[in-house]
């Protein structure tokens, strides 16, 4: 009786290896910077000059070339650093620890951006700058949670336990996620004090479409690199005594 | 282009510095963000360079 | 196994009555920062009540987290959490366990007093009973996801602080259930959907803090 025995991929393993991630990492680095650049520029200049203007919002629903990305990237980065953080917990792989590590700062900046051009935006469409409107809190939230991740990161000096404790972390933020975005969107309907809400996302055309894919896959592209620029370092920094890294060419040169 | 002069395309009808403001900050935000990330691992280059000279 | 969460419970127990003051200041917390809200805001009953229900569901938030850093630091520091763990039981004995001492401890007593609290905000009378229903639903809960946050803090510097800063946005979702439930009740509204809500986030913490806080504890 074939007994199929469920293993994971070679890939995968081969990826937990520093040695490979940080040359793998480091000849797909150029790749993303190139992709990021030119897909970001791309999208913001067709976003900022050759899209029409919304018959509501005029010029200033342009913004959401930029906040829609950021906080789409915002909750995905968190949701990839509990992931990451959860592969290194079971399969015990110390890269991806790492990998959640690099996710930290990015996915804080991504988040306060969404918050800083939600607020910007809101000020001609709503006339405020900030409205307690159930997204823009539930970001602020998600904001707050990076930060306790943030702190929990640099107070373990052990890179080790701090890479464990910011995996769990990460879970547990991760599954409350849902639960702190329904109880905001519940808690925004209740106390309907402020007369506005977000307006629906407006039916747009293709070439208002078309841009927003664009700083999307951008965005991705810069978060991809981030993650791959700071994954490399702590190899780095960890793996020192390492003979692999005696004889690179970084180290040595040639 | 949908705007007829780099004017209207700086000012555009008023919501100008609230669109150029929000992309100054997203592509100021990222590119900090990519920069710190590459002198944290230029740093951590030197130091391996060092600890490998040292023995 | 349930003996040795008793004889754990029993313990702790002890070393509360040994040291009182250790249960008594998280109560003297809530009642003193209860007590500056009519001083800040202002002293008329139709302000107060309005806020009432909010300023004791935060102030009951606050006086959970500042009990919360010492669950597992004495024992850390005396290094008898390292024997604990060593116990032939999962490590969620031990938590729970703590949790439960911690709940007993800080949680029960902001319950009994909460009627004379509202009373000092002026809250409808009607309203007391919810207010104690939805603390009995909430600070558990609030212990038990603080636990996660106490066990990742154990042995670090300023765990205190960073207690606070890890655990406050999962309270989001309790603090706004539990505070709309009472002003629900004072003007008069059925509350039971608060209530499924409460006790639903309680069962959930049940279900994540043994994984959670267990682990983090064997860092």
């Amino acid at each position: 009786m074939t007994q199929s025995i469920w293993r994971m991929p070679r890939w995968f393993h081969q990826m937990g290896s520093p040695k490979w991630f940080y040359d793998f990492g480091g000849s797909l680095q150029p790749w993303f910077a190139i992709a990021a650049f030119a897909l970001l520029t791309w999208g913001m200049v067709w976003g900022l000059a050759f899209a029409p203007a919304d018959y509501q919002q005029g010029n200033s629903f342009r913004i959401m070339y930029v906040h829609v990305p950021a906080a789409l990237l915002s909750q995905s980065v968190f949701l990839g650093m509990a992931v990451a953080g959860a592969v290194g917990i079971i399969w015990k792989i110390k890269v991806a620890f790492m990998v959640a590590r690099s996710c930290i700062a990015i996915g804080a900046t991504f988040t306060a951006i969404a918050l800083l051009t939600g607020a910007i935006w809101g000020k001609p469409t709503w006339g405020a700058y900030w409205v307690w409107d159930a997204r823009l809190t539930s970001t602020l939230v998600l904001l707050f949670l990076y930060a306790g991740v943030m702190a929990l990161n640099q107070a373990i000096t052990d890179r080790q336990i701090a890479g464990k404790a910011t995996a769990i972390l990460a879970i547990v933020g991760t599954i409350n996620i849902p639960i702190i975005k329904y109880s905001v969107e519940w808690w925004n309907t209740l106390h309907q004090s402020s007369s506005f809400t977000l307006t629906a996302k407006p039916s747009m055309p293709a070439d208002m479409y078309l841009p927003l894919l664009l700083t999307v896959l951008g965005s991705y592209c810069v978060f991809v690199l981030v993650i791959l620029i700071r994954t490399r370092a702590q190899i780095l920094q960890t793996q020192s005594g390492a003979n692999w890294l005696m004889q690179h060419r970084d180290i040595t040169g040639a | 282009m949908y705007f007829e002069s780099f004017d209207g395309f700086w000012h555009m009808a008023g919501h100008g510095p609230y669109v150029w403001s929000s992309y100054g900050l997203f592509v100021a935000l990222l590119c900090l963000n990519v920069w710190h990330a590459r002198s944290q691992k230029l740093k951590a280059l030197k130091q391996a360079k060092a600890f490998i000279r040292r023995n | 196994m349930i003996g040795f969460m008793l004889t754990i419970i029993r313990r702790d127990l002890l070393l509360v009555a040994r040291q009182p003051a250790e249960m008594i200041n998280p109560l003297v917390f809530f009642v003193l920062v209860i007590a500056m809200f009519p001083l800040g805001i202002s002293p008329e009953a139709s302000i107060l009540s309005q806020v009432a229900a909010g300023v004791i569901w935060v102030a009951a938030m606050l006086a959970t987290l500042l009990s919360l850093e010492l669950l597992f630091k004495l024992d850390h520091d005396d290094g008898s959490l390292e024997q604990l763990l060593l116990a032939p039981y999962p490590s969620w004995c031990l938590v729970l366990s703590k949790v439960f001492v911690h709940w007993l401890v800080s949680g029960l007593p902001l319950i009994l007093i909460s009627p004379f609290i509202a009373m000092m905000l002026f809250l409808p009378d009607h309203a007391i009973p919810t207010l104690m229903l939805s603390l009995l639903l909430g600070t558990p809960t609030l212990s038990l996801l603080g636990a996660i946050g106490a066990a990742l803090v154990t042995g670090v510097r300023g765990g205190g602080m960073l207690l606070t800063l890890l655990i406050l946005p999962l309270y989001v979702p309790v603090i706004i259930f539990g505070a709309s439930s009472v002003a629900a009740a004072a003007q008069g509204m059925p509350v039971d959907g608060y209530m499924a809500l409460l006790a639903a986030m309680l069962v959930f913490a049940l279900m994540i803090t043994p994984w959670a806080a267990g682990s983090a504890l064997k860092l």
